[in-house]
């Protein structure tokens, strides 16, 4: 039997080389996709080296969903796996009063991402197999006044996830929710978090992993996300607007 | 400015901390250096990777490019670490042919300090085992050095404390292991002489390193154990450690907060010593199996060990003594550090091999290595020490130093004229300079 192959949108991420490895390391044959092919192909040596796996690049760019079927046609085959860790954090000041930053966050989180997802999830449909994940976020349980530009686009990702979900359920087509938390990560590493909420991105790959072999719907890296979005979530909105989020 | 030590926590200098992600940034960062030197995982002691003005983290630089499994050789970035190296390629045959104490240091700062394993008197040092490297020079210049191409180059690099340049990949030959067991066997000594005649009584095992009990006065001055290894076979192996053939290290704990400095004192280090030696003679004799990352890294399984000696810090006192004056030296550092009652937790004595020149720092001989807490007359008194390594002809490894005279480095590392050479022909206005180099006037 074939080595199973997973496909990696968005491959030069923390997170991304993270699964990746995750994903190699048990002999999965690994697909890595991205905008910029000589820092792709710095990872795929990486994982290559370390492993002995078979490791592939792919470009991609998720703002030309124009060219999304003729990249899914080029691979070498349909994949077993296909896993969104495409996103942008933006500027959240500058995407309030410049349209083109804020379009290109919500294309960049949402519409690229739901789009990519929704045309192999169709190939899977009509395979019967296969799994789809979207790493989307905490930021999109709740608007908070300091980056909805960014948690509306997640928002929305969450929803198509969802919706997604419910379409194929019965279709032998896996979708994951991944909503990872905060990350110790190139984009927040001059932030202060607070560690015992805060996740290193090997263990994003690992949740994936997990979450994939249970067949789980929606997972939260650190369980305790689950406790924190919950209550977030319940405090009433004329007094969560008066909040400094 | 941030400030930064070594790993013995002593001196903290205030830096200006650059940490590039791309190797073209690490060479621009070379090229526009303002006394700078190039930084692994900060585990030299002492100030051998804090630049005078800036230092440049090479950590983010981990990459690894290539493996060729039918040569067992391996090319990666400066800043993967020894643990990543075995962690990819022990489960498929294949270990590090010299590894220091610890894993958790970069390949590029092991190749800077030509660091030496528990097989030093054998197989030489990590440098040894370079094959290739490429440069970032201060003048801009990217450049390839192997034993066929710029090999002065190499010869510099190896062991230069980083003041060559900044290394940015290096291909290295692995040694391919059937198991990732050793085959260890402990031997007791009951004094110095008998220590140094088990060294030298067992020249043709790869592995070996003695533990001394710096405590033990009079008659047993120097008692120690001697720990002999080999990589064990595919059949020494029984059937549990057979299904388990490369054992593998779980993430370290941690030391979560700084010892109190009276935790380390003369009744407590004179209770482990004790208690080790004991349990050490109990197993003396036959051999027994144990997973190789224990064997090599016993410290590493307690992540911030260096927290264990308290706020002020420690420093590490590493000698190396030709063998022909070493026994009389060490009977009398011994002497004085077990009169002194100064609780090195650690001391180890071991046998080196060939010298490989330029700065890297075995000799033929014998290396003796002891921590010491800061405290005290702790500085007079290693410079007691200083005093007998120099009449015994010694030095001290400059990736251990935080203190030497520059007098001491002077009469250790008398030939250094075909380094200074290189340094000046590849960096004549002097844009690397750590501060191990500004003290001892490299």
């Amino acid at each position: 039997m074939a080595e199973k192959a997973v496909l990696i949108l968005g491959g030069t991420s923390d997170i991304a080389r993270a699964t990746a490895l995750a994903f190699a390391k048990r002999d999965w044959t690994v697909r890595l996709a991205g905008r910029a092919p000589p820092e792709l192909q710095r990872e795929a040596d990486d994982i290559s080296a370390r492993t002995g796996r078979t490791v592939t690049i792919h470009q991609f760019d998720v703002l030309a969903t124009g060219s999304f079927a003729a990249f899914a046609d080029a691979l070498p085959g349909l994949p077993d796996v296909v896993i969104s860790v495409v996103g942008l954090l933006g500027d959240q000041a500058r995407a309030e009063t410049d349209p083109d930053h804020a379009s290109e966050i919500m294309r960049s989180n949402y519409e690229g991402p739901a789009l990519i997802l929704s045309l192999f999830a169709e190939r899977f449909r009509a395979r019967g197999a296969g799994a789809i994940v979207g790493i989307s976020s905490v930021a999109g349980d709740r608007g908070r006044g300091s980056n909805y530009v960014y948690g509306s686009a997640k928002a929305g990702f969450t929803a198509f996830l969802s919706g997604l979900r419910n379409r194929l359920a019965a279709s032998g087509v896996h979708v994951m929710t991944v909503k990872p938390g905060f990350v110790r990560t190139r984009m927040t590493e001059h932030m202060k978090l607070p560690p015992i909420i805060t996740a290193t991105p090997e263990e994003v790959g690992e949740a994936v992993l997990a979450g994939l072999s249970r067949h789980k719907d929606v997972i939260y890296v650190r369980p305790i996300w689950l406790l924190v979005m919950l209550i977030i979530r319940m405090i009433p909105e004329p007094v969560f607007k008066r909040l400094k989020l | 400015m941030t400030a930064i030590s070594g790993w013995g926590r002593y001196p903290i200098i205030d830096t200006e901390l650059i940490g590039p992600r791309t190797t073209e940034a690490i060479v621009r960062a070379t090229e526009q250096g303002d006394q700078a030197v190039a930084r692994g995982n900060g585990r030299a002691y002492g100030d051998a990777a804090v630049g005078v003005r800036q230092t440049i983290t090479m950590t983010h630089l981990n990459r690894m490019r290539a493996f060729d499994h039918a040569t067992g050789q391996v090319t990666v970035e400066a800043g993967v670490l020894l643990s990543d190296l075995i962690a990819a390629f022990l489960p498929r045959g294949f270990f590090p042919y010299v590894v220091p104490g610890t894993s958790f240091i970069t390949v590029g700062g092991a190749i800077a300090a030509d660091v030496h394993g528990k097989n030093h008197h054998g197989e030489g040092g990590f440098g040894r085992y370079v094959e290739t490297l490429l440069l970032a020079l201060p003048t801009g210049e990217v450049v390839r050095a192997s034993r066929k191409d710029h090999p002065d180059l190499l010869q510099a690099t190896i062991g230069g404390m980083g003041l060559t340049g900044s290394i940015l990949e290096a291909t290295i030959q692995l040694r391919r292991v059937e198991t990732g067991w050793i085959r260890q066997r402990t031997m007791v000594a009951n004094n110095l002489a008998a220590a140094i005649a088990a060294l030298d009584g067992n020249e043709s095992v790869t592995y070996s390193v003695a533990w001394i009990d710096c405590l033990a006065k009079g008659a047993s001055l120097g008692r120690s154990l001697i720990f002999l290894g080999e990589h064990a076979a595919s059949n020494q192996l029984d059937e549990r450690q057979f299904a388990n053939r490369f054992p593998l290290r779980k993430p370290p704990l941690s030391v979560p907060i700084d010892m109190p400095s009276f935790a380390l004192n003369h009744w407590s280090v004179a209770a482990f010593n004790e208690l080790y030696f004991r349990a050490g003679a109990r197993k003396a004799g036959s051999s027994i199996l144990v997973p190789a990352a224990p064997y090599f890294f016993p410290l590493d399984a307690l992540g911030n060990w260096n927290r264990i000696y308290g706020r002020r810090g420690f420093v590490q006192h590493q000698c190396v003594l030709p063998a022909k004056n070493a026994e009389a030296a060490l009977a009398d550092m011994l002497g004085r550090i077990a009169r002194r009652g100064g609780s090195s937790f650690l001391a180890v004595l071991k046998k080196l091999g060939e010298a490989s020149g330029g700065l890297s720092f075995p000799m033929p001989g014998y290396t003796l290595a002891l921590d010491f807490p800061i405290g005290r007359d702790l500085f007079s008194f290693l410079d007691e020490l200083d005093v007998l390594v120099v009449k015994a002809g010694g030095r001290l490894y400059l990736a251990k130093d935080a203190r030497q005279s520059r007098a001491t480095f002077d009469a250790g590392y008398a030939d250094l004229s075909g380094f200074r050479d290189v340094r000046r022909t590849i960096d004549p206005t002097g844009k690397i300079k750590s501060r191990l180099a500004a003290r001892l006037g490299i």
